[in-house]
């Protein structure tokens, strides 16, 4: 229509270019480019589900070692504030989370559908996701009661001991499901007041870069998630080696890689969990139990005299 | 209170004090009640719908800080009682049904609509029940919504709960409400009975019940399904009715022990559940080693927080002799510089008794107090025209028989007695049919753990006093009650546990 109107006396949209983001990464509160200046091509480099046609291409990041370092920085600096906070306001920030995800939704299916994911498929994923933050938002004030110990020691003492955040742990995410996975990673980590460093699914960095402004936009401090992107061959090797990092959650890697990293983290006395996505059910209540918070605990034992 | 005494320690009889008294007032600073839109009327909230009372009977609640008449509120009898219960018991199975990740989701609801009219709710709380305003502001209404919030999350964690065991919930609970905190209390009794799929009819105080009311409009608002929970509001002979209802599988009662036992008599042999949580006279021993000045603090929270409608208060005082007449003399000049008054005024420490009735009955049991030979100090009073009001009140030599020192006041009024041994100590704590809380305020935390364990009370407060959270279980011992409301162990209370 050259009038500029459809025909029905609707003024037609005017020809408009689309503004493009700059997919960066998120540490400590901010996004922030690469400081090494380097990018990937999604669907390019990776070689991820994500190559479907150039639409679906996105520059991203190439983080690098020393991305890593600031965000560990930036998860040590969060810690002391963070594992500070009465259980209940974690529990209500984490609620605030599934908030602000529900009131995004469309925009994480949207995601999903370009990361690869079918749309049936996208809809129960963003669901499930959702309602995982919340399960985890509840557990923040409840683990405690379960795995808190009253100790009837011989003696007049009054014995307790209580679990305790480790402090800042660093998780390489599920590859799939990029956007439940990373989410039943994330909370159940930062739930007991821990910091976390991520690095993101390879396969579909972009839905956790989407998650990632849910978590800017909700009440969570800066520097509590951390999200970097790049290749995991360059960066879990300075994640693990950080002594700055008192955990690790490694998700997919083999057994050869692990034994490496594994050793590197026995320098500085790291937990490990390392386990293998594929082999969990994210879709069932188990996936959102206690032994996906456990693992990032310490036990604190309390002595104290009775009588006078 | 921002008045403070310069005083020096161990104070001598010449001390120099700073005594403003009604020489420096303050000035009103009243909360408006802009927000509050209270409706001429009140029906039941019964099957999810507003409806009236089959005897067609309403009755006025009235702001006892000005004993003007707030609204009109159902007067519930037999029938409504029936019809209420049966909507419970129709809502029940799907309700229990439903997956708790979807029950705890409505409790979440609940939680954050609480918050949004937090002080709404705060305002209609002071001007039902006469609690100052930075109470139900600060406290009563925070604490609701964090309790739903609390048991929203356990929900769907209730094999959890119990280490795998596994776990059904009870039916149609039956909870009957007390009116020192009608909100909060409204919600310790919906909140774990929701979460672990129980349906249940509510039955607040006669004298406050709008909050609860208003909460009906938000769950209602919350989309819970109908007959999840329904509201009957009415007298004692409605939670009558309701206790005897054979459809009614839990009964948890809030009250006074004396209705407590008729209740537990009238559950005799039915197997039905029951929970009570009833009266106390808290023991608060405060040693030699105290650190004074904050022990008075805590003695004067542990008695006049509410005007002492507070089952667990500490309102039995047990000094150590050493340093008794010390700790008087802080605690008379403390006890001056409280503001009674007007519930909506924000500086108000001390509001109105909540009905004419309780004031009366703390006036008899002052007067029976003065007849038994104790000494009675009470602070000035201002004139009030209207309204019910009882000044804060401490009395000394009272015996360890005195009606004073045994039974419950349920009013801002201390007893206090002395002690010359920890074991002296002991034994006048637990001398007392009631089980509900002590408090102890002593340098050596040696000492707060072994007296702990020695305590006859179901909540033992170490240099501290009046603390509440929903992570934390609360209940009585002996005449006090039984099971505990709070916490994973409040689950139990609406669970067969296998």
């Amino acid at each position: 229509m050259t009038d500029g109107t459809a025909g029905n006396g609707v003024a037609e949209r005017p020809m408009r270019l689309s503004v493009k983001k700059t997919w960066k990464m998120y540490i400590g509160g901010a996004f922030v480019r690469s400081e090494s200046g380097h990018t990937l091509t999604t669907g390019a480099e990776a070689g991820g589900a994500a190559a479907t046609g150039a639409q679906s291409q996105e520059v991203i990041c190439r983080g690098s070692r020393k991305d890593v370092r600031d965000a560990v920085k930036a998860a040590l600096g969060a810690q002391p504030s963070w594992r500070g906070k009465s259980a209940y306001l974690r529990g209500q920030i984490l609620y605030r989370l599934a908030e602000v995800m529900e009131s995004r939704r469309e925009e994480l299916e949207e995601r999903l559908l370009r990361g690869g994911a079918e749309a049936k498929a996208a809809t129960r994923e963003v669901d499930t996701a959702i309602d995982r933050v919340v399960t985890f938002a509840g557990w923040s004030d409840k683990y405690q009661s379960l795995l808190a110990s009253s100790n009837p020691v011989v003696g007049p003492h009054f014995g307790f001991s209580v679990p305790e955040p480790v402090g800042v742990v660093g998780i390489v995410a599920p590859s799939r499901p990029s956007l439940l996975g990373l989410v039943g990673a994330v909370c159940p980590v930062v739930v007991s007041g821990n910091t976390a460093v991520v690095l993101v699914s390879e396969a579909d960095p972009i839905t956790a870069l989407t998650l990632a402004e849910c978590f800017a936009t909700s009440d969570f401090p800066g520097g509590v998630v951390n999200l970097l992107t790049g290749l995991g061959a360059e960066l879990i090797e300075p994640l693990v080696r950080h002594k700055g990092v008192r955990a690790l959650d490694l998700w997919g890697v083999e057994d050869e890689r692990a034994r490496q990293l594994e050793a590197f983290a026995a320098d500085s006395v790291k937990r490990v969990t390392r386990r293998i996505y594929e082999e969990i059910d994210w879709y069932d209540a188990a996936a959102s139990g206690l032994g996906f918070i456990e693992p990032f605990l310490e036990t604190k034992t309390v002595w104290h005299p009775m009588g006078v | 209170m921002s008045i403070k005494l310069a005083t020096s320690q161990p104070p001598a009889p010449s001390r120099r004090e700073l005594r403003f008294g009604a020489a420096w007032p303050y000035s009103p600073a009243k909360e408006g009640t802009g927000p509050v839109r209270l409706r001429e009327r009140y029906e039941h909230f019964i099957g999810g719908e507003r409806r009236a009372p089959e005897g067609g009977v309403y009755y006025a609640t009235v702001s006892p800080a000005t004993e003007e008449p707030l609204a009109e509120v159902a007067r519930g009898d037999e029938a409504d009682v029936e019809r209420a219960v049966h909507a419970a018991r129709q809502a029940f199975e799907p309700w229990s049904r439903l997956p708790g990740l979807e029950r705890g989701k409505y409790l979440f609801r609940i939680a954050r609509a609480i918050q949004e009219r937090a002080r709404e709710l705060a305002i209609v709380e002071s001007m039902d029940g006469g609690k100052p305003i930075k109470e139900s502001r600060d406290f009563d209404v925070p604490q609701a919504a964090q309790t739903f919030f609390y048991y929203a999350g356990w929900a769907d964690k209730l094999t959890h709960a119990f280490h795998g065991r596994p776990v059904r919930p009870l039916g149609v609970a039956g909870q009957i409400i007390p009116w020192n905190f009608p909100l909060l209390m409204a919600a310790w009794k919906l909140a774990p009975a929701l979460a672990c799929g129980n349906t249940v009819v509510l039955k607040p105080a006669e004298t406050t019940p709008l909050t609860a009311l208003l909460l009906s409009e938000i769950i209602e608002a919350a989309e819970l399904p109908p007959g999840v929970v329904n509201v009957v509001t009415g007298f004692g002979d409605a939670g009558a009715a309701l206790v005897r209802h054979p459809g009614v599988d839990k009964v948890a009662f809030t009250g006074s022990t004396a209705v407590g036992k008729q209740i537990q008599k009238a559950l005799a042999g039915t197997r039905r559940r029951l929970t009570l949580e009833l009266g106390g006279k808290g023991a608060h021993l405060v040693f030699q080693d105290a650190p004074l000045d904050q022990a008075v603090e805590g003695v004067i929270q542990g008695i006049f927080f509410n005007q002492g409608h507070v089952c667990c208060a500490g309102s039995r005082l047990l000094v150590e002799e050493s340093i008794a007449d010390a700790l008087l003399v802080k605690l008379k000049a403390r006890i001056q510089t409280l503001n009674v008054g007007d519930p909506l005024d924000k500086n108000t420490d001390i509001g109105a008794i909540n009905s004419k009735e309780q004031l009366e009955r703390i006036q008899a049991l002052v007067a029976a107090g003065e007849a038994e030979g104790a000494e009675r100090y009470s602070a000035p009073l201002p004139v009030k025209e209207r309204g019910y009001f009882f000044p804060p009140t401490v009395f000394t030599r009272v015996a360890q028989s005195s009606r004073l020192a045994q039974e419950e006041i349920f009013g801002p009024v201390l007893s206090v007695l002395t002690f010359r041994t920890e074991s002296e100590a002991v034994e006048k704590a637990n001398n007392t049919f009631y089980g509900l809380s002590a408090g102890i305020w002593t340098n050596k935390s040696a000492r707060v753990f072994d007296l702990a364990g020695k305590l006859e009370a179901g909540v033992v407060w170490g240099n501290t006093y009046n603390q509440f959270d929903p992570s934390s279980p609360f209940g009585g011992y002996k005449e006090s009650g039984f099971g505990r409301e709070g916490g994973r162990q409040g689950l139990a209370s609406y669970l067969h546990v296998g």
